[in-house]
């Protein structure tokens, strides 16, 4: 079946069988290997993308379901300016350790950000609580998305990747 | 994981969904969310030969009330749940347990009418909506039938409805005033299902419990309406004995197993402790 997404703001078409779940097709058929299968259970959120600007697990969604969507993956954060302020503050605050968790990590931080500009320490641990990280023990990835957020605050215009 | 191979149709209304389900009857199954479909599928616990993806098919996400019911359309998510303001101010049951269904990305997709469908007797919504006498409405090709939750959940993952049946929404009184309600939830972590969970929906007349409804999740081979402990509460002053005593009765309706989660004795008694500490809590809401 053809599908058409805007991928990351490009407008990308491919033929997938409808069995292929949403993070393949992003894999596979666009090559965009930013986005990683942990579990593959709807357990970890390694896979998340946003989907029209909201977190899914792209493990437990078929592609075709995303026809006529647009998904942002983790190589669609980066705007034209550079790095998001978000994967500017992992970098900073050591947000990582091995880096698996990390795209869906930051995606569900964008996403916050986008919702909720000034987030307590809570909100975001609420938000983040659908991703596992087995590394970092979550405190800098905490860290991380505060920083951002402090730094979106202070440079709106940058903020709009 | 991949599933096996099926077709895909996307339904954009209710008619298009309802003669696809005519076609395709048993062979097919409806998707929304997807959040328990997929991931039985990727498991190859079922392997329809269709599916009908209604996700596409507008209005049937509403939340309004109408006609003394809130009606909730079969595509409402579980975060629009939790962030709904008539349902935070008039619907506290609810609005204690959307928050606390799976984690916050499960619920950017899962919709109450898959949850329902679905009738996991560890699933919430099936309690909460027990607890406070909600209908769900199931519509064929050939019309439409309003079904009490109590009859449509009839097993595991078992519920009355027909293969060529949608459920389209989800109907609940609305609570007379000065009512109050509560979902307590235990769990390992997050995102996990419950290992025991309580929901109580009550309401005060002139000191006195007027009605009260109160259902179990986890406990069980579905979501338990522990029926005979709400009726010892109407008309009884809302004391801490008879919460206790209500608590006792909804312990003896509950049936659960021992597994990873806890022994079947740990279970009985969160039953009978958070009946208990739910009723005081609805009550106090109630009191207001
Ligand atoms: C990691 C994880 C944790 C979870 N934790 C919890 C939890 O703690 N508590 C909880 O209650 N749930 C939990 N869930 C389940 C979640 O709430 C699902 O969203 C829900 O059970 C199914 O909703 P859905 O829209 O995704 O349905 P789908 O997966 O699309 O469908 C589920 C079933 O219902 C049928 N169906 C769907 N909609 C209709 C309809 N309108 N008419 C007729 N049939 C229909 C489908 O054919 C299918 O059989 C969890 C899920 C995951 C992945
Ligand atoms: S890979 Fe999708 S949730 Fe783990
Ligand atoms: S950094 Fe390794 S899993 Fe999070």
């Amino acid at each position: 079946m053809e599908i058409s997404v805007t991928m990351n703001g490009t407008a990308r078409t491919a033929d997938v069988e409808p069995r292929m779940l949403l993070a393949h097709v992003i894999r596979e058929e666009f090559g965009l290997t930013g986005t990683h299968v942990g579990c593959d259970t709807t357990s970890c959120g390694a896979c998340t993308v946003l989907l029209d600007g909201s977190p899914v697990k792209s493990c437990t969604m078929f592609g075709v379901q995303a026809d006529g969507h647009e998904v942002t993956t983790v190589e669609g954060l980066a705007g034209a300016d550079g790095l998001h302020p978000v994967q500017v503050a992992f970098q900073e605050e050591h947000g990582l350790q091995c880096g698996y968790c990390t795209p869906g990590m930051m995606l569900v931080g964008a996403a916050l950000l986008e919702r909720n500009p000034d987030p307590t320490d809570d909100d975001i641990r609420w938000a983040i609580s659908g991703n596992i990280c087995r590394c970092t023990g979550y405190m800098n990835i905490v860290k991380a998305i505060q920083t951002a957020a402090k730094a979106k605050a202070a440079a709106p215009a940058a903020a709009t990747a | 994981m991949l599933p096996s191979r099926f077709d895909y149709h996307r339904a954009s209304s209710v008619e298009e969904a309802l003669s696809l389900l005519d076609d395709y009857g048993e062979d097919a199954k409806v998707l929304a969310g997807g959040q328990s479909l997929i991931p039985l599928m990727k498991l190859r616990f079922v392997s329809p030969g269709h599916l009908i993806d209604i996700d596409p098919i507008p209005g049937l996400d509403g939340i309004e009330e109408r006609e003394g019911s809130l009606a909730l359309g079969a595509l409402v998510r579980h975060n629009q749940l939790a962030s709904s303001e008539i349902i935070t101010n008039g619907y506290p049951t609810l609005a204690a347990a959307a928050p606390q269904i799976a984690d916050p990305i499960v619920r950017n997709l899962g919709t109450i009418g898959g949850s329902l469908a679905h009738a996991d007797p560890a699933g919430d919504l099936g309690s909460v909506m027990l607890s406070m006498g909600a209908n769900v409405v199931l519509r064929s090709s050939s019309g439409e039938r309003v079904v009490p939750i109590g009859e449509f959940l009839v097993d595991t993952f078992t519920t009355s409805i027909t293969p060529n049946e949608l459920l389209t929404e989800i109907r609940i009184p609305t609570p007379p005033p000065r009512s109050g309600g509560s979902y307590l939830k235990l769990e390992r972590k997050v995102g996990d299902f419950a290992t025991v969970a309580v929901a109580v929906t009550l309401s005060l007349q002139d000191g006195t419990v007027g009605s009260a409804g109160i259902a179990l999740t986890g406990v069980g081979l579905k979501n338990i309406e522990a029926a005979e402990a709400a009726a010892s509460l109407h008309g009884t002053a809302p004391t801490d004995e008879a919460f206790a005593e209500a608590g006792r009765l909804a312990a003896a309706a509950s049936n659960p197993v021992t597994d990873v989660r806890g022994t079947d004795t740990y279970k009985r008694h969160m039953v009978e402790v958070y009946t208990r500490r739910g009723l005081a809590t609805a009550s106090a809401m109630a009191a207001g």
